[in-house]
């Protein structure tokens, strides 16, 4: 390829963040493009994702972590007691070294302080099984496999993208049952993102299209009232500017067999039948618009080589020359073109935001739009404005000069194009503005109401307008007729004659003062009390305000006005943030993740420009939008509906927690009550790290005899079925705040494993005061004696969970009852073999032996029962009358205590 | 028709990936759990009894022959340098001891679980590997080779330190001793004799041959070929005394089972009168504190004489009754109060 031909002068383009492809976009609507690659490597945008998505951790895993701490440290005591003691026990005379256990010349030449160690790191080996390694091996296999129920999950398969639910990482599903704070894009993800052209005001004028199934297609002739009112000047001159100040593409293709294929960036494609040509456009607001233009009879036909042509009402083609395209960004939140005329007029376009077009037109002529577009906003429309200024020859020649130079600079490009934008949008006169209205996705309003049932915040940030974001949190039911508005926006701000940081101040302390000091307290921890005789506050904030509470001038005042803006959010129901740009969201985000309590947070958007908080919260949703891939990309899990989000955090997310989270106090409980014993019986066998059970046992434990149940357990466990779960959403708080897994509960665990240990291993002592506990008179060993104590132990602990388990599906049966079969049998034709590897045939008939006996039988059942009486007793005692699960969600409160300690409380259904 | 692609993309519905498996949902009601705990209850007062009163009628005599006191009669043989010391023990039975009697002896304070000496012994020498006769498992030392580095057979300190006090026992009537005899037949497990140990085969037709260039263990008296002389399919490696003594015990105080009386005039139990147990006092236990004892009794369908079983499961029936009694009331109280609601 060559850039400079010979005779040709060298072009000059410049090259900004808009003519840059990320790693992994996909080429469309061209043959190919030319490329230069200018970095690769791991600053790239999907490597810096990657990292982000990488460090997240769940609560669980937490807390494991500091389980396996306490672990650790037991661990270590129990070697230290036993090296101290055993050392104690050894300086009375005639223990250390009896004449039938004499040492080797070896041993009595080592150093005593050699031996301590080596003594001390034999019993980390023999109590090394205490820490649970098989657990991560089991939570990784729990947590990949669980992750499929989702994306299996019929609910979330949406037969309008013919796609279900993604799961990008399977690290985080128990963190589903967690989430404390919901923070929600608006558009999109709580409406549909498909716009449509309600209305427009033209010059004062409304201008309403009645009935929304009128025919798209008709040209001629008027479908409104448009003439009217305003001049059918302005009113053309209007739709002129819709059909040119944008950056729609025309797909002339009318037979699109593909609908559903939509990529990155070129999303929003609307295909009609009835029409021929649809359009693209990176925002379906665009789209609306063109359509709008076109319902009212102007047609966009598209862009040829920098002509863009309109047919007219008159059913001619117009040709505008396209000059330049100031480009929009969430910052200006404008955009404008620069189009010639064929009779050589130079005419700018803008359309934006109101408040960033008002500043910068003809102040007489705003009052009348305001109106409207204020009346539009609170309607819940999306509003735009629209005005125009006709260039005269040097203006554009000096705009035209700035922007090239602008588009060529090297250094502060952005800036400087800034500038320029700035300096030729000026003097405009608005010709009016449109409202687009964005309709509520599918059960918005029910989704939201549950979440907020279950005790999640809901925080709407958005880009919009403040009276568009709250008539949808209206329409949402997050603010209800009864909630109380705490503002806090430029608007707010400028009210008063004082300073803008005094008057925030001020207002921070009185909302302070009626959200939160005011206000019952609210306990603390999981039953917070949610009676509705409390008044609700809802708060809104915007990005103006954030950014001033967030950087103040005076920097001492930062922590001092965060905090009271965190306290007033925490007691409000709703909050809704508008004018974010999409680093201010991920800024709230990490501000709240960060605050008292680290509590859970859960981002959910269908944008490009919700990924960064996608990425900042602990759990990432995209909406799979119209807004493209992006969002889902970056996502942990992916929905195609707002709606999904009801079951994936109330059902699936609850029974990931409940069934991680036994799973993990289990897998605790079960190793403390395995080594136990082994621990004790050193204080019987002069420590000397005589192990009690067999090598065989010492490692099937994990793998073979106790594993499968609770792995089953923690796929398939519905402690509570998914319809009542989805019904009462108060359910939900019941495991907040890693309910299952806080130390009270883990407490419970320990001291049921050290109670269990316990009675196994002096059970079974007491039974050996006299070993001949054969009717042939022969005694029992030690090896006997490990494997009762074993046989009792993988019984309990099998049986314990078959306590709590709620859902016996026939894999539950076949691996609980098919676990203790392997384990008999294993442990029959372990001992029914002379085994040619073994140095040892230790185990050779121990285990037929021990069935042979009587009393052995009858101290495993009394063992058995007796390790899991208090378990049987709280089982009972949690629910003494027969549970209904309709009366559930009020005993609820009642019960949670309890109910924490160990595992979900027996549900019928 | 339908598109393929649409029904691949759709999830399967099926029970298993909708989570709808059909499952059993088990309630612990109360109405289940009193009456069972009232059943178990009850059911484990009755094993209870049953353990309890058999544990009961086993008969059970023990006595302690360390001779740690001056005034007992085997005190003179714990000089560690008298040589083959006897001493006699006088039992005196008010009543039929009722037979068959097991005799046992017992050891305190005695670690057959240390785990260095558990692992002493070399398995391959005790099923008759000739070839390990020749280099023992490393195990076995310092019990592996003696002095002038030959082999022990059978190597480590288990074998060593094999049990080697002998008794007889007499009765005496009419000032006339009379022995009664003990059968040490079927005194270990019928597995380690029949398979799990071996005697190296016959060299030349002598079973000593077959032992050629290993020494006897040091603490023994005699080499293993020479264990029992009279018989011998009780003689090496198959020998029920070294049986019973290599299955080590679980707890540093323990017994083993030493004869059985079941012979002759004997085989209903011993009668009343007085007895006298003759006692080859070899082995010292006073070095490490030890004690030994020998013991007489009978066994039921349960093994051995032990209380603790019965009064387990009698404490641990009561228990599950008072708590369904307790339960009952809990619930009654909480059910008709939730009626009036």
């Amino acid at each position: 390829m060559h850039i400079y031909k010979a005779d040709q002068e060298p072009a000059v383009r410049s090259l900004g963040p808009e003519n840059l492809l990320l790693k992994g976009a996909t080429l469309k609507n061209t043959k190919k493009i030319n490329g230069v690659a200018v970095y690769t490597g791991m600053e790239t945008k999907m490597a810096l994702n990657y990292q982000g998505k990488s460090q997240k951790r769940s609560a669980v895993e937490k807390s494991i972590n500091a389980f396996l701490l306490v672990y650790l440290c037991i661990l270590i005591s129990k070697a230290v007691v036993c090296t101290t003691l055993k050392y104690v026990w050894q300086s009375k005379d005639g223990q250390d070294e009896p004449w039938y256990n004499q040492k080797t010349q070896k041993e009595k030449d080592t150093n005593m302080y050699v031996k301590m160690f080596t003594d001390f790191l034999s019993f980390m080996v023999l109590f090394n099984f205490i820490i649970p390694v098989s657990m991560y091996v089991t939570v990784e296999m729990q947590k990949f496999l669980g992750s499929f129920f989702i994306t299996w999950d019929k609910d979330f398969f949406d037969p309008e993208i013919q796609e279900g639910a993604l799961v990008n990482t399977s690290d985080l599903n128990e963190e589903l049952g967690q989430v404390e704070y919901v923070f929600t894009d608006k558009t999109g993800t709580l409406t549909q993102n498909n716009m449509e052209f309600i209305e427009c005001c033209i010059d004062g004028f409304q201008y309403r299209h009645r009935d929304e199934l009128d025919g798209f297609t008709v040209t001629d002739g008027p479908v409104s009232k448009l003439q009217q009112k305003a001049g059918l000047e302005k009113e053309e001159l209007f739709l002129r500017a819709l059909c040119l100040c944008h950056t729609v593409q025309v797909k002339e293709d009318g037979a699109e067999e593909t609908p559903g294929d939509q990529v990155d960036g070129v999303d929003g494609m609307f295909p009609q039948p009835e029409e021929e040509r649809c359009f693209i456009a990176s925002s379906p607001d665009e789209i609306a618009l063109v359509k709008g233009a076109m319902r009212y009879g102007f047609t966009f036909l598209g862009l040829e080589s920098k002509n863009m042509k309109i047919k007219n009402r008159q059913n001619d083609i117009e040709e505008y020359k396209l000059l330049h395209v100031l480009n929009f960004d969430p910052v200006r939140r404008r955009m404008s073109v620069i189009v010639q005329t064929k009779s050589g007029e130079t005419l700018l376009f803008c359309k934006g935001a109101d408040s960033s077009i008002f500043p910068r037109v003809k102040p007489e002529e705003v009052e009348r739009i305001r109106l409207h577009v204020e009346r539009n906003a609170t309607e819940g429309y999306r509003t735009l404005c629209v005005a125009f200024k006709q260039l005269s020859a040097e203006e554009y020649a000096v705009a035209d000069t700035g922007l090239r130079e602008a588009r060529l600079a090297l250094q502060d490009r952005e800036d400087k194009l800034m500038a320029i934008y700035n300096q030729v949008e000026t003097g405009m006169s608005l010709i009016g503005a449109t409202a687009v209205e964005d309709r509520l996705q599918e059960e918005a309003a029910e989704t939201m109401e549950a979440l907020q049932g279950a005790g999640i915040k809901v925080w709407v940030l958005t880009g919009d307008k403040m009276e568009t974001a709250k008539s949808t949190c209206y329409a949402c039911r997050l603010f209800q007729r009864g909630t109380e508005l705490l503002e806090l926006t430029v608007r707010t701000l400028e009210d008063g004659r004082t300073k803008r940081e005094d008057k925030l101040l001020e207002l921070l302390r009185d909302y302070h003062r009626r959200a939160v000091q005011d206000a019952p307290p609210v306990k603390a921890g999981v039953t917070r009390s949610w009676s509705t005789a409390n008044q609700e506050y809802g708060f809104i904030i915007d990005g103006a305000t954030l950014s001033l509470l967030m950087n103040p001038p005076r920097d001492a005042d930062a922590c001092l006005y965060r905090n009271l803006f965190l306290q007033i959010c925490q007691n409000s129901t709703a909050v809704l943030c508008c004018r974010m740009a999409p680093l201010q969201k991920a800024q709230i985000v990490k501000m709240v993740k960060n605050s008292k309590g680290s509590p859970i947070t859960l981002s959910i958007g269908d944008g490009a420009n919700d990924v960064s908080m996608i990425l900042e919260a602990h759990v990432g949703i995209g909406v799979k939008g119209k807004e493209g891939r992006q969002a889902v990309r970056n996502s942990d899990y992916a929905i195609p509906k707002l709606k999904h989000l009801k079951k994936l955090l109330l059902a699936h997310g609850h029974l990931y927690y409940v069934r991680i989270a036994h799973l993990v106090q289990y897998f605790f409980y079960k190793n403390l009550c395995f080594i136990l014993p082994q621990f004790l019986y050193q204080f019987f066998c002069g420590y000397s790290q005589q192990p009690l059970y067999d090598a065989a046992y010492l490692t099937m434990y994990n793998i073979c005899f106790t594993s499968m149940p609770i792995l089953a357990y923690s796929l398939l466990e519905q402690h509570m079925a998914i319809e009542v779960l989805l019904d009462n959403a108060t359910l939900y708080r019941q495991i907040a705040k890693n309910a299952m897994l806080r130390w009270r509960p883990f407490l419970y665990w320990t001291v049921l494993g050290i109670f269990q240990g316990l009675m196994f291993f002096f059970g079974v002592r007491f039974l050996f005061s006299n070993p001949a506990l054969q009717d042939n008179g022969q005694v029992f060993g030690n090896w006997s004696y490990g494997t009762i104590v074993f046989t009792v132990l993988v019984f309990t602990v099998t049986l314990k969970l078959a306590l709590d388990t709620r859902h016996w599906t026939w894999i539950n049966h076949f691996v609980i009852w098919g676990s203790l079969a392997f384990y008999v049998f294993f442990s029959f034709f372990w001992g029914g073999i002379i085994w040619p590897f073994l140095k040892q045939q230790r185990l050779y008939f121990v285990f037929a032996n021990m069935l042979s006996s009587v009393s052995a039988w009858l101290v495993i059942i009394i063992l058995i029962l007796l390790s899991l009486l208090p378990e049987l007793l709280l089982v009972v005692l949690r629910k003494p009358r027969g549970p209904h699960s309709r009366q559930l969600s009020e005993e609820t409160s009642t019960y949670t205590d309890r109910w924490l300690l160990s595992h979900p409380s027996p549900i019928s259904i | 028709m339908k598109n393929e692609g649409e029904t691949a993309e759709r999830p399967d519905n099926t029970a298993f990936t909708q989570q709808r498996l059909p499952a059993w949902q088990p309630i612990l009601s109360a109405g289940i759990v009193i009456p069972g705990f009232l059943l178990i209850g009850l059911a484990f007062i009755g094993i209870g009894v049953g353990l309890f009163l058999t544990s009961q009628t086993i008969q059970v005599l023990e006595r302690d022959y360390t001779g740690f006191d001056k005034d007992s009669p085997c005190f003179s043989c714990t000089n560690p340098n008298t040589q083959n010391c006897t001493c006699e023990i006088t039992i005196a039975l008010s009543e039929l001891f009722k037979g068959p009697i097991f005799f046992y002896y017992g050891l305190s304070n005695y670690y057959q679980n240390f785990r260095k000496y558990g692992v002493s012994k070399d398995y391959y020498q005790l099923t008759g590997d000739t070839k390990s006769f020749k280099s023992p498992q490393e195990s076995c030392s310092p019990f592996d080779f003696d002095s002038n580095k030959n082999v022990i057979v059978p190597c480590g300190a288990i074998a060593n330190s094999m049990f080697n006090d002998t008794f007889e026992l007499y009765h005496i009537i009419n000032g006339t001793k009379k022995q009664v005899p003990l059968d040490g037949k079927g005194i270990s497990w019928w597995t380690d004799y029949n398979l799990k140990y071996r005697n190296p085969s016959f060299v030349n037709g002598s079973f000593a041959k077959a032992f050629d260039g290993t020494v006897k263990p040091i603490n023994w008296p005699k080499p293993a070929y020479e264990l029992d002389l009279t018989d011998q399919s009780n003689n090496g490696f198959l020998n029920q005394d070294f049986l019973v003594w290599m299955r080590r015990s679980a707890l540093p105080e323990f017994r083993k089972l030493y004869r059985r009386i079941t012979e002759g005039d004997y085989s209903a139990g011993l009668p009343a009168g007085n007895y006298s147990l003759t006692v080859h006092y070899n082995y010292p236990v006073l070095t490490f504190d030890g004690r030994k004892k020998v013991f007489f009794s009978n066994v039921s369908w349960m093994g051995g004489k032990n209380d603790f079983l019965g009064i387990a499961y009698l404490v641990v029936g009561s228990l599950c009754v008072v708590m369904s009694v307790v339960m009952l009331i809990v619930y009654a109280k909480f059910k008709f109060s939730d009626d009036d609601a």
